[in-house]
């Protein structure tokens, strides 16, 4: 069959049909949600899902909690499209890989894809990714000093032949986890997402009597790289440039970008940028172009899907080597540190473009926060524990209004509740409240960070893994608008700062004390009205002392 | 006995629903009166009036009284409850606005988080801790009173909603800050959270009470003047409260957890499903109710709807998740979707078919209605496609303009998009359905289960006339039209028991349970459940259920497991582990051998038992119906003109059979059966819908 023979296929039945497919990749990411072990997963929805085209075309991609698979997918897939050739597939091969540098980033997130079968030929494929709990090597933290301190690198391969996992690939993986239980069940969960997603693929080219994907593909990409244009097109050409300060690990880092854009797209490069830290902070360019872009995107046609043709306008790069395209074999366990302040990057030269659409820069880099018992409780037959509590800063003011207090972006994740942590492990959260003045003063104010203080509740000491920027560096305002506080780490009853990265120990008597960074204004904090000043003083949100940034309010 | 004679009262956002039921099953009467905002119970006493009259009954022979109102919801909604403060914890004054530390729409840079009703400037704390376990970490200072009252009187409170860090495991100074400030200011409506939702996740409890102090005031006056009007009109049974999860509890429990009380309409709707599902014998069904602006579809297996533990209130635009306010109540759980007959068709930048979430409601309504309405609507659609006859809609109450529409759709749609009127509307009906069956995929999908092998059971005003072509989008082949689909929800109300339902807290692995620890908290649970169940039912035998949510430790999702009605010993954790990994291989395909289990949660729902079901009788021997009438339709398969059989419902004896293409019309709605289904009514005159064998749609 042809496509010729294809029933007559109208518009608002190609609508329906690419609705289909959205919905089909919002159902695979649900699944891979609910059946995931990895905290982050659950709790983050830190996963994505996407059908393609013959050729390895996006069509469609589900919009999980985290943008770090936004671009990453599509480039994967492209990538193991080319390695495997087409005429060797079977129906239930499921092909795999977790190399950083063609998957998501780092090692622990793992890239299935799957070619569906119609009448022998194949017509397309889906593809799913998620995060395993632990893939060996030095575990989930900035501290190895290159790619094999981190783990289990799996190069592109057949994970599956005519629906049977390989055997000896399953024992390896397991062999080098901490968690082989949990992978091997995140793996299934990987599996059975890429089949449930072919399996609905090809039902509905059934149901709609389709044979191939083709006049689908083309009206999904050309509707959505028109619309992207298009939206490209309100946007002054030119060429913009921003530089962030970063805290970095072993010394301070600059990020520089240079935004262009044209009428057929917007370019970022990432020239004159930091090289790369000797500890795993460093970023792949698959993984800082995933942020980049979809910062881009939230404010140039943020309604248009992720596909093939909406993000063909947009390209990134950057010199070999740098921080944000760092080379193998350097560590890049921790990119997400970096990686979440691309968007401060570039919306900082987007800003210059349109300065009534940008906001402010944020806390933008989570407080995730790896705990686990310190060894040798182990050894002495104490709790055993391992959380990951996420907690989050202030963002950046919007042009027309303030920050959202403790709230994540770019990422998507769920904040910890406190009665759930202290359920699963031995610490009390003695505070988990709003920082008063911790918000950039501005004609809208920035987001508030918030102050949270934990000690072990058994006396036994635990270890910390610390991976978060803005302790030096604040999250700057615009338009006028003041940087907010940055964040600080410290013990109640120490002297000095704790740095952000690396690993903390606490004793069983330590009262340690986090603060995470207040988002930036935008405009003149003088020009605040003066009923938002005192809504915000009457909240307790600014104080008397922190009023005094908003100039003479004795009025 | 026959002399039962039991009335049941749903106010809905525009109509009050009002049915009479004798013995059973035999609707007296039924009938449609507008709600009266000021005073609800004025819309209820004159639907009383009507259906006593119709049936020459008096209010004073009622045997049972069954109500159920959406004021408590449209409260929170509308935002019209009392001035609430939240005391808590010291150091956990930001519970609220914290949250979850999340925006509900990803690429939405300027998105506002929900409003939950308590600014920053009312919430207060007080020194305390207890741990996890339910220790006291900090003992309650009871010295920060004097202050706190000040800090209540001069905020303005008028209800106090307390919620202490894991008060779920340990009350006693939630119990003790309550009665102390019971004592000073006894005007005061105080919810303490271990009583409204004893669930560990501070934020969800402490919304659950917040949202019950907020309507606390406002349905206890709703409630006195309600059971007053009525007993004054010679009522003298006790009235019972229809509950968002299914069930009817007395109005002094409805009193203390009005949040309880949201949501009860559309869960009449599916009591009503599972109870035709128990007559039919139909283990799977999807329940699919439509109305004008939304769609609500609920999962039901063996005629039990799918239940929750949580909801979200007042969400905001387009119903999406995270954008309202969390609330932990048993709830019988339903998708709900902003795609109904009057939600607006329009084409967006990029040139795409958009159909709502916008409904331009009863004012202006859809085009065709000729009440200022401009933009066109799914009504309008189904107009065009013929499905709706302008003769028969709406008992001929509302006069339609058929060429109003197929203009609206030519202007606002056809224009942009280069298609007729009738392939306007053509795309808005794909759209609208494939909307609404990919929610219900979605759901089934969210909750481990399929569509496919389900019976959908469709009511609401726009429900049978969208069963047949969801259903295809969905791959559903089976659909049932209950009688009277219009007032589904209060004749529900006549089939639910009385219940109530307490979830508590305890974590513990499995394997290593403490099971007298377990044993005490199930009873506690359970003496207070039966206190609650026999102020509604008396002496009435009850039915105890236990479950437990449990999960692989380190998992997100829990999984219901239902324990025996007895204390638990050891010798239970082997079979339990069993049934979990049974249910868990249904869910996710394979079980994780070697993984912990752990259990965070525990409940006990103790109920009356359901009425008796009487089994349908077998439908006499198919007869062709002899179709005397055509009309014109858009065929909603190929899209071709055909000639569709327009039947009148009341016409049809059981056994009569009518192949699609047909209309089968009723005073209160239209069900359309397409040209790939066929329709019977059965022996007790529900309507089924089979869809031919593969093959038919080409």
């Amino acid at each position: 069959m042809s496509a010729e023979l294809s029933p007559k296929l109208s518009p608002a039945r190609l609508q329906v049909m690419w609705n289909r497919l959205l919905a089909v990749v919002e159902e695979q990411g649900q699944t891979l949600i609910r059946a995931a072990f990895s905290p982050i997963v659950r709790e983050c929805g830190d996963i994505s899902a996407g059908i393609f085209d013959v050729n390895g075309r996006m069509l469609a991609q589900a919009v999980t909690g985290t943008p770090g698979h936004i671009n990453t997918m599509a480039e994967a897939v492209l990538h193991l499209r080319e390695r495997f050739s087409v005429q060797d597939m079977k129906p239930g091969d499921i092909y795999m890989t977790n190399d950083p540098w063609l998957a998501s980033g780092h090692l622990n997130d793992f890239l299935l894809m799957m070619p569906a079968f119609k009448d022998g030929k194949v017509v397309g494929f889906t593809s799913c990714t998620s995060h395993l709990v632990d893939l060996g090597g030095l575990g989930m933290g900035p501290e190895g000093s290159d790619i094999y301190d981190e783990g289990l690198l799996i190069p592109p391969c057949k994970l599956v032949e005519e629906g049977t996992p390989n055997a000896l690939l399953m024992d390896i993986i397991r062999a080098n986890s901490r968690e082989p239980i949990a992978n091997e069940g995140d793996i299934y969960a990987l599996i059975a997402c890429c089949e449930a997603g072919v399996n609905r693929l090809v039902a509905m080219m059934d149901e709609f009597g389709i044979d191939d994907l083709d006049t689908l593909g083309c009206y999904v990409i050309d509707t959505s790289r028109k619309g992207a244009l298009e939206a490209i097109a309100e946007v002054p050409e030119g060429v913009y440039k921003n530089v962030l300060r970063m805290d970095g690990y072993e010394n301070e880092l600059e990020l520089h970008a240079t935004l262009t854009v044209t009428k057929d797209g917007m370019h970022v490069d990432f020239t004159g940028t930091s090289g790369c830290s000797k500890k795993g902070i460093n970023v792949p360019l698959n993984y800082a172009t995933a942020y980049t872009v979809f910062a881009l995107r939230c404010i140039v046609g943020p309604d248009i899907p992720n596909n093939a043709g909406s993000l063909e306008p947009f390209t990134v790069d950057g010199p070999k080597g740098c921080i944000l395209n760092a080379q193998r074999p350097v560590p890049v366990a921790m990119r997400h540190t970096l990686g979440q302040v691309t968007p401060d990057l570039v919306l900082g030269c987007l800003h210059q473009a349109l300065p009534d659409q940008v906001p402010a820069e944020g806390a933008s880099c989570m407080f995730d926060l790896p705990m686990r018992h310190a060894p040798e409780v182990a050894a002495n037959g104490g709790r055993e524990f391992a959380i990951e509590p996420v907690h989050n800063g202030g963002t950046g003011a919007r042009p027309h209004a303030d920050g959202l207090s403790a709230t994540a972006y770019p990422s998507g994740v769920f904040g910890s509740q406190v009665e759930i942590t202290e359920s699963v492990a031995p610490v009390v959260m003695w505070r988990r409240e709003l920082l008063p003045d911790s918000g950039g003063a501005g004609k809208y104010r920035g987001g508030l960070g918030q102050r949270i203080e934990m000690t072990s509740s058994n006396n036994a000491p635990f270890i910390v893994f610390l991976s978060v920027e803005r302790l030096k560096f604040p999250a700057l305002g615009r338009m006028g608008g003041q940087p907010g506080a940055p964040g600080r780490i410290r013990f109640r009853d120490g002297n000095d700062d704790i740095p952000g990265k690396g690993e903390l120990r606490v004793e069983g008597d330590d009262y340690l004390i986090f603060d995470t960074p207040g988002g930036g204004g935008f405009g003149d904090p003088s020009e605040r009205d003066p009923k938002a000043l005192a809504l915000d003083l009457k909240r307790g949100l600014v104080t008397e002392a922190g009023a005094k940034a908003y100039g003479d309010t004795s009025s | 006995m026959t002399t039962a004679l039991r009335l049941a009262i749903d106010i809905g956002g525009t109509f009050t629903d009002t049915v009479l039921v004798s013995g059973d099953e035999t609707i007296l009467a039924s009938t449609k009166t507008l709600t009266t905002h000021q005073n609800p119970a004025e819309g209820a006493m004159e639907g009383a009036e009507r259906v006593m009259a119709q049936s020459g009954r008096s209010l004073m022979e009622v045997t049972g009284f069954i109500h159920g109102t959406t004021l408590a919801t449209n409260a929170l909604i509308e935002r019209r409850g009392a001035v609430v403060a939240t005391i808590c914890t010291e150091g956990f004054r930001d519970i609220l606005d914290i949250g979850y530390e999340r925006r509900y729409s990803q690429y939405d840079i300027n998105l506002e988080k929900p409003d939950l009703l308590v600014p920053r400037e009312r919430s207060f704390v007080i020194r305390e801790r207890m741990s996890a376990e339910g220790e006291v970490l900090v003992a309650l200072d009871e010295t920060q009173v004097e202050r706190l009252l000040a800090e209540l009187d001069a905020s303005g409170a008028e209800a106090v909603a307390i919620c202490l860090i894991h008060s779920y495991a340990n009350p006693t100074h939630e119990k003790r800050l309550r009665d102390i400030l019971a004592e000073h200011r006894p005007d005061l409506t105080i919810s303490i959270s271990s009583d409204v939702s004893p669930e560990a996740r501070e934020f969800d409890r402490l919304c659950t009470t917040v949202a019950n102090a907020y309507i606390q005031p406002l349905m206890e006056s709703y409630l006195s003047r309600f059971i007053k009007q009525f007993a004054a009109q010679g009522v003298n049974c006790p009235i019972l409260m229809m509950t968002a999860g299914g069930g009817m509890c007395t109005v002094e429990t409805a009193a203390r957890f009005p949040i309880r009380l949201v949501e009860s309409g559309p869960a009449g709707g599916a009591i009503l499903a599972a109870r035709i599902a128990a007559r039919s014998g139909l283990d799977q069904v999807l329940s699919f109710d439509v109305g004008g602006t939304t769609a609500k579809l609920c999962l039901i297996d063996k005629a039990r709807p799918q239940t929750s533990r949580s909801f979200e209130i007042a969400r905001a635009a387009r119903f999406i998740k995270g954008s309202g306010m969390p609330v932990r109540i048993p709830v019988i759980e339903m998708i709900e979707i902003g795609a109904g007959g009057g939600s607006i068709a329009g084409v967006d930048r990029l040139g795409r078919l958009t159909v709502g979430p916008k409904s331009a409601g009863s004012e202006p309504g859809p085009v065709a209605f000729m009440r200022g309405g401009t933009e066109p609507t799914v009504t309008d659609s189904d107009i065009t496609l013929g499905y709706i006859v302008p003769d028969t809609f709406a008992e001929g109450h509302i006069k339609l303009d058929p060429k109003g529409s197929k203009a609206a759709l030519k202007r606002v749609i056809g224009e942009r998009l280069n298609l007729d009127a009738i392939g306007s509307a053509d795309g808005v009906s794909r759209i609208v359905d494939e909307s609404m069956a990919s929610a219900g995929r979605m759901h089934a999908v969210e909750s481990g289960k399929d569509l496919g092998p389900r019976t959908m059971i469709a009511f609401g005003g726009n429900g049978p006339l969208h069963a047949s072509r969801v259903a295809r989008s969905a791959g559903v082949s089976r659909i049932v039209i209950p009688r009277n689909p219009g007032v589904g929800s209060a004749v529900g109300f006549l089939f639910a028991s009385v219940s109530f339902e307490i979830v508590r807290s305890r974590y513990s692995l499995l394997d290593s349970m403490d099971m007298d620890d377990v044993n005490a908290l199930f009873d506690i649970m359970i003496a207070e459940a039966k206190e609650v169940v026999a102020q509604g039912a008396g002496d009435a035998p009850t039915e105890v259920l236990r479950t437990a949510f449990m999960r692989y430790n380190g998992q997100g999702h829990e999984i219901e497991i239902s324990l025996p009605d007895r204390a638990l010993s050891p010798e239970d954790i082997a079979p339990l582990t069993a049934a979990f990994e049974e249910e868990y291989r249904k869910q996710f395909s394979r079980p994780v051998p070697g993984m912990q289990i752990e259990i965070l949660n525990w409940a006990v729902r103790v109920a009356t038992p359901e009425r008796s079901v009487p089994p349908v009788p077998e439908t006499p021997e198919p007869s062709v119906f002899k179709v005397s009438e055509t009309r014109p339709v858009t065929c909603d398969v190929d899209g071709t003109a055909k000639d569709a059989a327009f039947v009148a419902r009341a016409d049809l004896k059981p056994g009569d059979r009518v192949r699609g293409p047909a209309l089968i019309h009723e005073p209160q709605t239209t069900t359309l059966v397409s040209a790939d289904f066929s329709a019977h009514l059965d022996a007790i005159g529900n309507l089924v819908l089979i869809q031919d064998q593969k093959g038919g749609a080409k």
